[in-house]
């Protein structure tokens, strides 16, 4: 729940947390369908693929691996607060978050170039 | 939220948060040098351990994203009551169809 002050960090987290999946939600369907074209053979899903080569659809899909990163991360503050003994340290949780993504994000960049 | 959708999803989060952590590491490692159908294919095709990881995936996805989105239509929103469970429920399908469907095309393709 967002119950926390827009100042607090809780809160940023729970923004995050909510917008990036809000676009996982936007883009699944549209990632589904474009792996189906394989049911019309390589070169279908190659015609695909071939679209991905577009700077602006990479720097999408960086963004997209970035959104995941972030969903998976602070879901796992989540279940941890939930779940767990734990006593919520959000900086921390918010910096190591930030620190994950922004390195799937590199990796993605740098194997993708 | 009801008990049933809190338990469902946070049941499928944990799934997810395991089978992400997979996705990703294999997204990484499949676009190092350039991604071909051939590339993708070769891994997926015939590969029976693939096929029911991806769609143990896919059914924590239809299950999750629908209770996340109906979370967040009705903290955000007025949205409430039937209509909108009618059509979260049409999304949790589509999803479950859509993904099946994309899981089956690179398993047999």
């Amino acid at each position: 729940m967002m119950r926390a002050s827009h100042k607090q960090p809780g809160y940023v987290a729970a923004l995050l947390h909510r917008l990036s999946g809000i676009a996982l939600a936007i883009f699944l369907p549209l990632h589904f369908l474009a792996l189906a074209t394989a049911l019309n053979g390589a070169a279908a899903l190659d015609s695909f693929l071939a679209i991905t080569h577009e700077p602006l659809v990479k720097a999408s899909e960086c963004l997209l691996v970035a959104a995941l990163a972030t969903h998976m991360t602070l879901g796992l503050r989540i279940l941890a607060i939930e779940f767990l003994d734990i006593r919520e340290r959000t900086v921390a949780v918010l910096t190591g978050c930030a620190a994950a993504v922004f390195a799937v994000g590199l990796a993605f960049l740098l194997n993708a170039g | 939220m009801t008990a049933a959708l809190f338990l469902a999803q946070r049941i499928s989060a944990m799934v997810l948060a395991l089978a992400v952590a997979v996705h990703l590491a294999t997204i990484l490692y499949a676009i190092h040098g350039g991604l071909t159908a051939a590339d993708i294919l070769a891994r997926t095709h015939g590969n029976l351990g693939f096929f029911l990881f991806y769609s143990v995936f896919v059914a924590a996805v239809a299950f999750h994203a629908p209770i996340g989105l109906r979370n967040v239509i009705r903290e955000w929103t007025s949205w409430r009551g039937p209509s909108l469970d009618a059509v979260l429920a049409a999304v949790a399908v589509a999803l479950l169809v859509l993904g099946m469907r994309a899981v089956i095309a690179v398993y047999v393709a």
